[in-house]
């Protein structure tokens, strides 16, 4: 796998085959080949767009929910980790190690949908044994971005 | 009232310099012309500065600069070239290579002295040489040769007076690199006839498809050679100010003495983020060097598909393609693209002779704003 074209895919998913063939000195064939085999492994997962929603005009809430779970025999969180993230209100699950077991980050368009999310379905989950939500207030830096700062090119026009 | 200094009233203000006022009237503007990383310091670099200044650590420092500094630079050229110099007597801190070099010029120049300098260069050399006493002798090379140094360009321009070679590899604004095997031509010929060399090597991380030959590292060089470099390019620190130079004791010692008297040492807060650069934030310089690489590629290869031949630059952030065929002169092409197309190019000449029918592009900005600059050329041509 040629981990040179999915560094430069990582930061900036816009650019084209022929692009990333200049960029890295390969063909545009073999850039292409590359690109499909990763999509066809899963190694690409999706490609989105990164947006800051607040600065959009319309915020969405976010929570951190720490959630205590009871492990099954044979498949340990899994079962109640599948259980949580099927639903859509559910941005990401990880098995933490810890006090508490999985931690979800859960979007809503308000905190009390949210809050109604983990009381009515997260909480109510067999195995769930305890849960402790922290809304997010602020968002300085997600997934490598720093938000609320739009870098600003500083440089004299014309310097030696 | 007395007449002002006759050589800095006969030395022309940089050509690049006219540009200012031209952008300064227009929107939009895709800058090519600037001669910096458009990265921020990184924040582990910066953070070490303020940390410094929230201790308190404002003062002077030594003239020879902070000497775990002194170490550290000491340490990274034996690491990376095998070479090193004594800490105490052989390394001084300066105010960015431009003191290093302007200290450089003075400690070893007496009037009507000559230095020989391969254009086209960096616009301050032979101004420093001139301000210095000295004489600028120019050696020309060529596009077709890579703008590669030749031995026997600079053989036929020895004369008695002859004092020092200044070699800039890579180089600004051609971004070109020289061969081991021609540096050491370069380096014997200065054995041969006593010469002092200043090697420039403030772009030695920007090397991009050979390994950077430092120059004193070469057989006979050290003894003979004033290593100047510093921080702006490959810690994108420009703005901090911070470098330094590198020779034997006897050198340094002069150099200092002009350095004492005038600068008196390099800022303290600089000194303490030049050293953060070297222990910590290799990576850092590393993936912005690989960024610039592939910049590089896909801006060159632009180039000559609109027709604006450009070989590939072997180093720096420069690509330097010819404008010829478009029957303008540099300043035309420049002035042109700029008012037309809102994309500001340097115009080749102001480096040097060897510059005409060249412009200078900096490809150390956004790819997407390199991709706008190529299609914004390609329709300022179609229209020649």
């Amino acid at each position: 796998m040629d981990l040179e074209v999915l560094r430069i895919l990582e930061k900036d998913a816009r650019l084209s085959a022929a692009q990333l063939a200049a960029m890295t000195g390969k063909s545009e064939a073999e850039v292409a080949a590359t690109v499909a085999a990763a999509e066809k492994a899963g190694v690409i997962r999706s490609y989105r767009t990164r947006i800051d929603w607040e600065k959009a005009g319309a915020g969405r809430v976010y929570a951190f929910i720490d959630v205590a779970a009871q492990p099954e025999r044979g498949t340990g969180y899994d079962r109640i980790a599948e259980r949580i993230y099927r639903y859509p209100e559910v941005h990401s699950v990880y098995l933490v190690s810890g006090s508490q077991d999985l931690r979800v980050v859960v979007e809503g368009k308000t905190m009390q949908e949210v809050a109604n999310f983990v009381a009515e379905k997260l909480a109510t989950i067999d195995g769930v044994r305890g849960t402790a939500t922290h809304f997010l207030l602020k968002k300085y830096k997600d997934d490598g971005d720093i938000f609320g700062e739009t870098p600003t090119d500083e440089r004299l026009a014309v310097t030696p | 009232m007395k007449s002002l200094s006759h050589i800095v009233g006969s030395t022309p203000a940089s050509g690049i310099r006219r540009f200012f006022d031209l952008v300064a009237e227009l929107d939009d503007v895709i800058s090519l012309g600037v001669g910096e990383p458009d990265y921020v310091t990184p924040w582990r670099i910066r953070e070490a500065a303020i940390y410094s200044l929230e201790k308190g650590r404002t003062t002077y420092t030594s003239n020879y600069g902070l000497l775990e500094l002194r170490e550290a630079i000491v340490a990274k050229h034996i690491e990376r070239y095998g070479t090193g110099w004594n800490p105490r007597t052989e390394v001084l801190v300066t105010v960015g290579v431009s003191e290093a070099l302007d200290t450089a010029f003075r400690a070893i120049l007496n009037p009507g002295d000559e230095v020989l300098i391969p254009e086209p260069c960096y616009v301050s050399y032979a101004p420093c040489v001139a301000f210095a006493g000295g004489v600028p002798v120019p050696v020309p090379t060529r596009a077709s040769a890579d703008f590669a140094t030749h031995p026997e360009a600079i053989a036929e321009r020895i004369t008695e007076k002859t004092k020092a070679i200044l070699l800039s590899y890579p180089t600004n604004p051609t971004g070109a690199v020289m061969s081991r095997e021609g540096l050491q031509k370069v380096v014997d010929m200065a054995v041969e006839h006593d010469l002092y060399i200043l090697s420039d090597e403030i772009y030695d991380r920007l090397c991009y498809d050979t390994e950077h030959v430092s120059v004193p590292a070469l057989a006979g060089a050290k003894d003979r050679t004033i290593l100047l470099n510093g921080f702006s390019k490959a810690y994108a620190m420009t703005g901090w100010r911070i470098g330094y130079a590198c020779a034997p004791a006897p050198i340094i010692e002069m150099m200092m003495k002009i350095h004492q008297y005038t600068m008196l040492c390099a800022p303290i807060t600089a000194q303490i983020a030049a050293l953060e650069a070297l222990k910590n934030a290799e990576q850092d310089a590393a993936e912005m060097v690989a960024d610039y690489d592939r910049r590089r590629r896909l801006f060159v290869r632009g180039l000559n598909e609109l027709g604006l031949e450009c070989r590939m630059p072997g180093g720096a952030f420069y690509a330097f393609p010819s404008i010829e065929k478009t029957g303008l002169s540099s300043e035309e092409f420049a002035e042109r693209l700029l008012k037309e197309e809102r994309v500001l190019v340097v115009p080749g000449d102001v480096f040097g002779e060897g510059g005409i029918g060249h412009v200078r592009c900096c490809y150390a900005t956004a790819t997407n704003k390199l991709t706008e600059a190529l299609e914004r050329m390609g329709r300022f041509l179609s229209k020649l």
